[in-house]
C-alpha cells in the first residue's frame, strides 16, 4: 500500500513565535521543526507499512527549511520525501495550501493515493481544517481525529472521541485520515535511521511541476487577510500567598472579593 | 440586508447557549437566519426567534445528522446556494470546523476558525482570534463574498431581539461520496452532570500534582458549578479522559474563572487557558510558571488547600 503522509514545518512552539512585516508567520527568528502533531501520523504510517507491504512517502509544502521536517520523518523511517518549494506559495491560506497539497499527493502517489495520513492540526495555525479540505479536493472520504485506527478489507476503521460520544467510524479506501496525539507514541530516530535517511530520495517540485497556477496561491490571492496583530499584554502578577494552614480560606476570600462566588 | 447563516447547536431541539451567542454576533453583520439540522426544529423555534433569527432553514434527513463533516458541508452548501449569505457562522467543534473547511473549498469562501468576534466591515467580514498560544490577538478580513467563520463559545453575551423565525424546509440530497464515511457504533459519554468544558463559566483543572486523585478537584468544581479540566500530564498518565484536556492539543477554554490545581503551567497548557478572565493556582512549587499568570496563587498542597477552600466557599454561599 502506498501511504502518503502530509506534514508541516512549523516554528518551535516552545519559542517566542511572532509575525513578520507582511503579517505572515515569522519563520526567521525561531527554529523550525516537524509539527509535533504530525509525528503521530508518521508513526502510524510506519506501523502500517511495517505490518504489510507498504511504502511511506512524506509530502510537505513549505519554504527552504521545510526540508528539515522531511528529514525528521525519513529518520523515523519513511521511505521517501517530496518538498513542494516555490516562492509564490508564501502566505498561502488553508484553501490554497490544500490545493497545492492535493496535486502533490496525486503526483507522489502516481494518480490516486491509497491512504493519506495527517496530524490533527499544525501547531502554528492550529486550524485543523487542511485534512478536510484535502479530502474535498481529492474527492475522497475523510475519517478524522482518530484516536485508534485499523486497516482491513479495503476499509479504514477508527475511533473518534467527542464531548458527547465515542464513535466508531468506517470509510472505504482510498481515504484521508487524521489522527490525534492519543493514537500512539512516536518513535525517536535511531542512529541507524539517521544514517539511512541520508540516502533516501527527496524530490523538490515547483508549482509548475504540479500544474498549479501561481495566481491561485500566495498572500495576494488568499481569501482571508490578516489586518493586524497585537501582543497580549503581560498579565500583572497577582497576589501569591504561602499556605500556612489558611491558604484555602484566603483563596475563598479572594473569590468572594472578586464576586466569583 | 444580507442574510447571515448560523448553524444551530442543539440536542433534540434544545438549543445551546453558543447558538444564542452566534445569532447575537450575526446581527453585527446582517440579518440572522438559523440553520437547523435534525428533528424537533419546532421545539427550537421560540429560542431562535428570541435571539433574532428571521428564518429557520430546516434540514431533517437521516443522511445529515451533524455527526460527520462531509454531509453537513453539502447541506450547508445547499442553504448557502439559496440564501447567498454574507457569512456562515458555526459554533467551533471538531466536526463543524471540518464541515466549514469543505464548505470553504466548495463555495470558494475564506475561512476563519476559533474566532472571538465577528463584525461587518468594508472589504469583507472582520474577525478577531487568538494566535500562537493566545499570545497574540489577530484581526483579519475575509475577502470573499461569503465569509465562513467558526466561533468559540463565550465570544459574546447573548442579547435577545425578537424575530419571526419563519421555517423554511430545505431538501438536501447527499451525494454517495459524502455518505462514504459512516458512524458504525456510538457510545454516549457518561454524563458527569457538570457543564461542558468549553462553555463553562468556571473551570477547575487538575494536573500532575493530583497524583491521580481528582476527588478534591471534582468536589471544588461541584461547589462552584464548574467544569473539570486536566493537564496533558494528567491525561497522558491515564488519570482523566482526553476529552477533558485543556491545552494546545486539547480544549481551549476562556471562562470567567480558571482554577489550576497541581498544574505547573507549561506553554502547552497555557495555550489552552491564558485568556481566562481570572486565574487562580494552587501548587506546591513556588517556581511553577503558572504563578506568572495568576490573579491569586497559593503555594501549598492542593490536598489541604482545596478542601479548606471548598468548605469556606460552601459556608459563604449559605
Amino acid at each position: 500500500m502506498n501511504i502518503v503522509v502530509c506534514v508541516k514545518y512549523v516554528p518551535d512552539a516552545q519559542a517566542d513565535r511572532t509575525f513578520s512585516q507582511d503579517n505572515t508567520t515569522d519563520r526567521t527568528n525561531v527554529d523550525g521543526l516537524l509539527s509535533e502533531l504530525d509525528e503521530y501520523a508518521v508513526e502510524e504510517a510506519l506501523k502500517l507499512a511495517e505490518a504489510g507491504e507498504g511504502e511511506v512517502t512524506v509530502v510537505t509544502v513549505g519554504p527552504d527549511g521545510a526540508a528539515e521536517a522531511i528529514k525528521k520523518a525519513l529518520q523515523m523511517g519513511a521511505d521517501k520525501g517530496v518538498h513542494v518549494l516555490d516562492d509564490a506559495i508564501h502566505g498561502s491560506d488553508a484553501p490554497a495550501t490544500s490545493l497545492v497539497l492535493a496535486e502533490a499527493v496525486k503526483k507522489a502517489a502516481g494518480g490516486s493515493p491509497e491512504l493519506v495520513l495527517m496530524g490533527l492540526a499544525s501547531t502554528d495555525g492550529t486550524m485543523s481544517v487542511v485534512p478536510a479540505m484535502l479530502a474535498e479536493r481529492l474527492g475522497l472520504p475523510q475519517i478524522t481525529q482518530l484516536s485508534s485506527m485499523e486497516i482491513a478489507d479495503g476499509k479504514v476503521t477508527g475511533r473518534r472521541d467527542s464531548d458527547a460520544a465515542s464513535d466508531t467510524l468506517e470509510a472505504p479506501l482510498p481515504a484521508v485520515v487524521s489522527v490525534t496525539d492519543q493514537i500512539n507514541e512516536p518513535r525517536y530516530p535511531s542512529f541507524k535511521g539517521i544514517m539511512a535517511a541520508k540516502k533516501k530520495p527527496v524530490e523538490t517540485w515547483s508549482l509548475a511541476d504540479l500544474g498549479v497556477d501561481a495566481g491561485q496561491v500566495g498572500l495576494d490571492n488568499a481569501w482571508t487577510k490578516v489586518e493586524s496583530f497585537t501582543a497580549r499584554p503581560p498579565r500583572e502578577q497577582g497576589e501569591i500567598v504561602t499556605d500556612e494552614g489558611d491558604g484555602g480560606t484566603k483563596l475563598a476570600e479572594f473569590l468572594a472579593k472578586a464576586k466569583l462566588i | 440586508m444580507a442574510e447571515v447563516l448560523v448553524l444551530v447547536d442543539h440536542t433534540d431541539g434544545q438549543v445551546k447557549k453558543n447558538t444564542a451567542e452566534l445569532l447575537t454576533l450575526a446581527r453585527q453583520i446582517g440579518e440572522p437566519s438559523a440553520v437547523f439540522v435534525g428533528s424537533n426544529a419546532e421545539a427550537a423555534r421560540p429560542r431562535l426567534a428570541q435571539f433574532g433569527a428571521e428564518k429557520v432553514y430546516v434540514i431533517d434527513t437521516p443522511d445529515v445528522t451533524g455527526a460527520l463533516a462531509a454531509p453537513l458541508a453539502e447541506a450547508l452548501a445547499a442553504v448557502a446556494e439559496q440564501a447567498k449569505p454574507a457569512a456562515i457562522l458555526l459554533p467551533t467543534s471538531g466536526v463543524n470546523k471540518e464541515a466549514a473547511a469543505r464548505l470553504a473549498v466548495k463555495t470558494g469562501s475564506g475561512l476563519i476558525t476559533d474566532a472571538t468576534n465577528v463584525e461587518g466591515g468594508e472589504g469583507g467580514v472582520k474577525t478577531t482570534q487568538s494566535a500562537f498560544a493566545s499570545n497574540f490577538t489577530v484581526t483579519s478580513t475575509v475577502t470573499t463574498p461569503t465569509a465562513i467563520v467558526t466561533v468559540k463559545a463565550n465570544a459574546t453575551a447573548p442579547q435577545a431581539s425578537q424575530a419571526g423565525a419563519t421555517v423554511v424546509p430545505v431538501d438536501v440530497t447527499v451525494s454517495d461520496a459524502a455518505k462514504a464515511t459512516q458512524v458504525t457504533a456510538s457510545e454516549p459519554k457518561q454524563k458527569s452532570g457538570r457543564p461542558e468544558l468549553t462553555e463553562a463559566q468556571i473551570v477547575v483543572s487538575g494536573g500532575r500534582g493530583t497524583g491521580g486523585d481528582f476527588s478534591p478537584v471534582e468536589a471544588f468544581a461541584d461547589t462552584l458549578g464548574a467544569a473539570v479540566g486536566a493537564s496533558r500530564a494528567a491525561v497522558d498518565a491515564g488519570w482523566y479522559p482526553h476529552s477533558n484536556q485543556v491545552g494546545q492539543t486539547g480544549k481551549q477554554v476562556s471562562p470567567q474563572l480558571y482554577v489550576a490545581a497541581g498544574i505547573s503551567g507549561a506553554i502547552q497548557h497555557r495555550a489552552g487557558m491564558q485568556t481566562s478572565k481570572t486565574i487562580v493556582a494552587i501548587n506546591k512549587d513556588e517556581e511553577a510558571p503558572i504563578f506568572e499568570l495568576v490573579d491569586f496563587g497559593v503555594v501549598g498542597d492542593l490536598f489541604t488547600v482545596l478542601p479548606q477552600a471548598n468548605d469556606a466557599v460552601k459556608a459563604a454561599k449559605n
